[in-house]
């Protein structure tokens, strides 16, 4: 199961050095998916063609190897108040797990070590209060 | 175009769509390899006090060892990347209170679902019923939080 990890970490790395080798940017997803939302980014089009492409995989997945999108752990209510508090959280804390987690912790950046920190402290702290799946 | 985006042909221009579509996709792949699309694995992985699975550390583990050496090589051999005159990082410092409860708030929504932005679009991708509730949301907690913070963003 590591390895798997190890492996699609190394991937998502790739990926990420690949779109600054090509397109000079932070592969931070939910800065990427929010600025199709008001105020609208400017060059739309490398971040929709690399939006496509996560959902692209998806489908793929979802006809190759289906086991590798999980059953929602949780109700569909509880799912919209995560996707609620996710979108908020990660579009006032200017980033998520790949913007902070992967590309600024790579630079070594204070902003996303503390944001990394807190998101993955109140993260623990609420998968343990939700309870197990 | 703003800024960015050199004297780029048609052709070079689809070039620099196709390839963010690929690399898009690739990502989505080491998501879907690594278990990140997987919401039990994810809430098994940040709940220490039951049945811990470590496993998900490797992929914050693996993305940065190849991200952090490999980004070094290409701002040290490179002035701008291939299809822009400029690379664009942030430059922001300060560790403001925005900071601190927007990423708190992020942390409790993927604490609760499972999931975080990318896996959610993968797994929305997928139909998943589940993902696709779940980044209709997050796209409304977008636009709430841009309509409430706007006002005194700057």
């Amino acid at each position: 199961m590591w390895l798997y990890a190890l492996a699609g970490g190394g991937l998502i790395g790739l990926a990420a050095t690949l779109l600054f080798l090509t397109h000079g940017r932070i592969a931070g997803v939910s800065g990427i998916y929010g600025s199709f939302l008001p105020p609208v980014a400017h060059d739309l089009g490398w971040r929709l063609a690399f939006i496509g492409g996560l959902v692209l995989s998806g489908v793929v997945a979802a006809v190759l190897a289906p086991s590798a999108i999980g059953a929602a752990a949780r109700s569909t209510w509880v799912l919209a108040v995560a996707g609620l508090l996710v979108g908020f959280g990660s579009s006032m804390g200017s980033g998520c797990t790949s913007g902070h987690g992967v590309c600024g912790l790579a630079r070594a950046s204070a902003r996303s070590l503390v944001a990394v920190m807190t998101f993955m402290t109140t993260g623990a702290v609420t998968a343990w209060l939700a309870g197990g799946v | 175009m703003s800024a960015g985006v050199t004297s780029c042909g048609a052709r070079c221009r689809v070039m620099s769509l196709v390839l963010a579509g690929a690399i898009g996709a690739l990502f989505g792949a080491g998501l879907l390899i690594s278990g990140m699309t997987r919401p039990d694995r994810v809430i098994g992985f940040l709940d220490v006090t039951r049945a811990w699975n470590p496993s998900l550390a490797f992929v914050m583990g693996g993305a940065l060892a190849v991200y952090a050496v490999a980004m070094r090589l290409v701002r040290r051999r490179r002035s701008e990347p291939w299809f822009d005159v400029q690379f664009h990082l942030p430059t922001r410092r300060d560790v403001d209170a925005r900071l601190l409860l927007g990423s708190a708030v992020f942390g409790v929504g993927w604490g609760l679902g499972g999931l975080c932005p990318g896996p959610g679009i993968v797994a929305a991708g997928a139909g998943a019923t589940g993902a696709l509730v779940f980044l209709a949301a997050m796209t409304l907690g977008m636009l709430l939080q841009r309509r409430l913070g706007a006002p005194r963003a700057r």
